[in-house]
């Protein structure tokens, strides 16, 4: 049996019944990681250093409280584990360790979960839909090691496609989830704006930002956000709404749900390949009993410039604190340092990357004193006008499914020196945030060349239920899901 | 050409609440630098702000004591800047929409009441602070993140002394309201002052400058002064004021520029995602309306009425709460007693103890009975009022009564004639000089022989029955 290729449901199946030990799990995934990492590279910072800081169970001994026991679970860069580096893939943040666990990271805990001392790869600071922009290097798509796993959460999608990992957690502020869910071929989900506490994410936009599963089935999906989902008290934007058991949800009848098709998103740039697979996932939907219909979000053509100047705008001020005064880098040759200032610049000049700098200026700039009104106010208002599009969209439907990326993935380096076509592949995923629904990318077929395809499906706020019921029904009656990556 | 000075206020509370605004950390003032910090006050990566709901009451409290009309929906904002002593770079403030705004203050100066407008109030947190040691700089963030509560005024005070009545008055309802201690030396009240000259009659305001660095009130009242007539000097030559912050220093005694406005910040102000907005429920506005005490102009004006005091002592008696209510259990108490009588002892001999003390009349732990059974003995004459003092400075010191200090002692006041009569005979025959110069018309010579009648009884005998008896001997000789 190799461990490695079973879902976390099915090892939390061996455990229960003595079939294996969670210090089987480690070892084995400790080999895996071995010996695919120099061909990957989802994980930064790999040493010899113990995967697990904690002792391992040679034999599973069952508790009810602790869903998740001896199920190791990988997190991206950005969410704080206590103790262990979490640098945001910044060279800014270098050997910050941080003094205290992301909810998230505390409830996975709770529950008995075993989390991974190594992070996960990603854009730094989440800024990037390529994994490209990390200061540890891109790392690669486990279908095609000369193509990007897509990010920014690309390592924590390429881990689990290569079953390097079992559960992984990303963040979506844009895409970051399901983006390179699809781009990999895994179950990647963006929940509800609220649903999941922000504690310890370190922000890139406060009001896009949300933690979320990536997994290699629904079912996988619906087990991790059981354990991370719930109001905490400690993230003021997080809501007090009672977290249902998601595994209940897993149903494979869908008659009569009625699914809305966006006309706005099939329309020219799309990749003709991903428009046949996304057709014919619609096509199954309707033989499953679904009732499809064209529905219309008029203003999505907006969607990508709004988003620019609201996630740069709060990006900008979110890594303001990044000065060298507490922790991270303090630039080189500070004894000649002359003051403050030059102190922050040559700092920030050194520990920021290309696209970190260019958001910082973008965010300064559409905050400052004369533009304020013309772009970040503008937005907001554009921001309220894609939300009420969906509202009214789902007054008359259960979801929404639309392709998740316009193309499959891409070569490492096609895209790197022109942001905008980069901006561009998270023109279908970034209105979710904006209007803080819940959203899931599963895949849904493949390209000639053998590269996956996701299916993205949207519902109302906290109607995560939804999304597990659609996208369980779909997984069952397909074979996508069971496909690995030739390693 | 006569011109008129045109000041507003800029004043920043801190509000007196257990935790910091945004996280759990305690606010004690004067522990050990970065003992009181967490990863929210320290803006540590991935921490978020929760506010404290106590911190939002407080503001409310404060608004609507100075009659403010208070925002239902409010929201918090984030002002960008970079400076060490702000761990996030930002500063979590209001804007656009401020907790408050269009509120006054009534102001009693010497010559006349004031109505001093209050143009906004509103929450924010406190930053850090900055200590310099020789070659290095270092940051103690204890103080960052407690509660600070903006009070800005309309330019509608006129004169250094009206600024001066202003925070005074300021400061008095804030401490009624018990929510500061509003104490400049720690830094828990701080005001800036903006301050420009205009040609009398004319509406425009003039360039202003902004006068920073001010430590106590007498401060502001001092640099307010200089930097009037600084400006008034400039006018005069026709030299142009420069918009521009000045420091004031206190030992020259004057203001030194340190920026001009040119280089004026942009704070980049946009609703902070992390906190969303709130709406208060007007039930909530109505309670926290409930909850306010009677103000200190109330108090005053309830004082002259309700006990017949003058305005002086009435406004003196209820400068804080404390004072307030302390004496009003005195004049309450005191039965048969002229309320002026009491209200003298109670600005004169016991404001003397507790100043002596460091504390306020209420802290001396001095009854209102044993207050009022003192006066009542000098009243009485059973003891002269000087020994009355004294009296009470033992009373304060043993916390006996007076009662038993004055048997113990043997103090009771001799008004008794015949008792009398050996020393102020005595008095007459050592005396000759001051006797004849009394009998010759030189009434200030009779004091003299009281004076020492008193000495001789050490101070027990009734000085004016001394007074009468001596005259009496006197006149009829």
């Amino acid at each position: 049996m190799d461990i490695c290729r079973l879902t976390a449901s099915e090892l939390i199946e061996k455990l229960r019944h003595n079939e294996l030990s969670p210090k089987d799990i480690v070892e084995s995934l400790r080999k895996r990681i071995r010996a695919l990492e120099p061909q990957v590279r989802a994980y930064v910072r790999l040493d010899n250093a113990p995967l697990i800081s904690k002792l391992l169970e040679t034999v599973f001994t069952p508790d009810p409280n602790k869903p998740l026991k001896g199920i190791p679970v990988a997190v991206k860069d950005n969410i704080c584990t206590e103790g262990h580096a979490t640098e945001c893939c910044s060279k800014i943040l270098e050997g910050f360790r941080p003094p205290y666990d992301a909810t998230v990271i505390r409830k996975l805990k709770e529950a008995g979960a075993l989390i991974l001392t190594k992070k996960t790869n990603m854009d730094e600071f989440a800024f990037g839909s390529s994994t490209e922009n990390s200061c540890f290097g891109a790392s690669r798509n486990p279908w095609d090691l000369a193509c990007v796993p897509g990010g920014s959460s690309g390592g924590s999608a390429a881990a689990v496609a290569a079953d390097e990992a079992f559960l992984a957690l990303g963040s979506d502020t844009g895409g970051s989830i399901r983006q390179p869910a699809s781009f990999c071929g895994v179950v990647g989900l963006k929940p509800t704006y609220g649903r999941v506490s922000r504690y310890g994410l370190i922000a890139f936009a406060s009001s896009l930002d949300q933690i979320g599963p990536l997994t290699k089935d629904v079912k996988d999906a619906a087990i991790l956000l059981n354990a991370i989902a719930g109001y905490d008290s400690l993230d003021s934007t997080s809501v007090n709404i009672k977290v249902p058991d998601y595994t209940e949800f897993l149903a494979t009848d869908i008659k009569g749900i009625r699914i809305g098709i966006p006309k706005e998103y099939f329309v020219e740039g799309m990749d003709q390949e991903v428009k046949e697979a996304t057709d014919e996932a619609i096509a199954e939907l309707r033989r499953r009993g679904a009732v499809c219909k064209e529905v219309s979000l008029p203003h999505t053509q907006y969607a990508i410039p709004v988003y620019y100047i609201i996630a740069t705008a709060e990006a900008s001020s979110n890594l303001a604190r990044f000065d060298a005064v507490q922790y991270g880098l303090r630039a080189a040759g500070e004894a000649h340092v002359q003051n403050m200032i030059s102190l922050y610049k040559k700092t920030r000049g050194a520990g920021f990357g290309e696209e970190a700098k260019r958001r910082i200026i973008l965010g300064t700039f559409g905050l400052s004193h004369g533009y304020y009104e013309a772009y970040y106010l503008r937005a907001l208002k554009v921001r309220t006008l894609i939300k009420r599009d969906f509202d009214r969209a789902f007054a008359e439907f259960d979801c929404i499914v639309t392709p998740t990326t316009p193309t499959p993935s891409f070569r490492i380096g096609e895209k790197a020196e022109d942001p905008l076509s980069m901006y561009l592949s998270d023109i279908y995923t970034i209105s979710v945030n904006l209007a803080g629904i819940p959203a899931i990318s599963i895949p849904c077929g493949f390209t000639s060349k053998k590269l996956p395809v996701g299916l993205q499906i949207l519902a109302k706020p906290f109607d995560e239920e939804m999304l597990f019921k659609v996208a369980y029904a779909y997984e069952q009656n397909t074979p996508w899901h069971l496909e690995k990556p030739k390693l | 050409m006569e011109y008129e000075t045109v000041i507003g206020l800029e004043v920043h509370v801190h509000l007196k609440t257990k935790t910091k605004a945004f996280c759990g950390c305690s606010t004690e003032f004067g522990q050990e630098p970065n003992t009181q910090t967490c990863p929210v006050c320290l803006g540590m990566p991935g921490s978020l702000p929760v506010l404290n709901k106590v911190a939002l009451e407080y503001a409310f409290k404060v608004a609507l004591a100075l009659n403010c009309s208070v925002q239902e929906f409010t929201k918090f904002d984030r002002k960008n800047y970079f400076y060490p002593d702000l761990p996030k770079n930002y500063q979590i403030s209001q804007y656009d929409l401020p907790l408050a705004r269009e509120g006054f203050l009534d102001v009693q100066t010497s010559d006349a009441d004031k109505h001093i407008g209050i143009l906004r109030v509103h929450l924010e947190e406190d930053a850090g602070k900055l200590v310099h040691k020789d070659d290095v700089t270092l940051v103690d963030f204890n103080r960052a993140g407690i509660p600070l509560l903006e009070i800005v005024s309309k330019p509608q005070i006129y004169s250094p002394e009206e600024a001066y009545a202003y925070l005074l008055a300021l400061k008095s309802v804030i401490g009624y309201l018990g929510v500061s201690d509003c104490d400049m030396e720690k830094g828990s009240l701080r005001c800036d002052a903006n301050i420009s000259l205009r040609k009398r009659g004319v509406e425009e305001l003039g360039v202003k400058a902004e006068i920073k660095n001010l430590n106590s009130f007498k401060a502001v009242k001092d640099a307010l002064s200089f930097e009037a007539v600084r400006q008034e000097g400039l006018l005069r030559e026709g030299s142009p004021v420069v918009q521009e912050t000045r420091l004031w220093d206190a030992r020259e005694g004057k203001t030194i520029s340190m920026r001009s406005k040119e280089e004026a910040k942009d704070y980049r102000y946009f609703p902070e995602p992390d906190l969303p907005p709130f709406l208060i429920k007007k039930e909530t506005i109505e309670a926290i309306r409930q909850s306010i005490p009677e103000l200190p102009r109330e108090k005053c004006s309830r004082f002259m009425k309700e006990y017949g005091l003058p305005q002086y002592d009435a406004q003196i008696l209820t400068v804080s709460r404390a004072t307030a209510e302390y004496a009003e259990e005195c004049l309450r108490q005191s039965q048969g007693v002229n309320k002026k009588i009491i209200s003298n002892w109670l600005i004169g001999p016991v404001s003397a103890g507790a100043n002596n003390r460091n504390c306020g009349i209420a802290d001396l732990g001095l009854s209102a009975a044993l207050l009022i059974e003192l006066v009542q003995a000098v009243e009485t004459q059973q003891i002269s009022h000087l020994t009355g003092k004294s009296v009470l400075e033992e009373m304060l010191r043993t916390s006996k009564s007076s009662g038993l200090i004055i048997k113990e002692k043997n103090l009771g006041q001799v008004s008794d004639t015949d008792s009398l009569k050996d020393e102020v005979e005595a008095v007459i025959k050592d005396n000759q000089k001051s006797v004849n110069d009394f009998i010759s018309g030189k009434e200030n010579a009779l004091m003299f022989l009281v004076g020492q009648v008193m000495k001789r009884t050490k101070g027990k005998a009734n000085p004016k029955v001394v007074q009468d008896t001596l005259r009496r001997r006197l006149t009829d000789a």
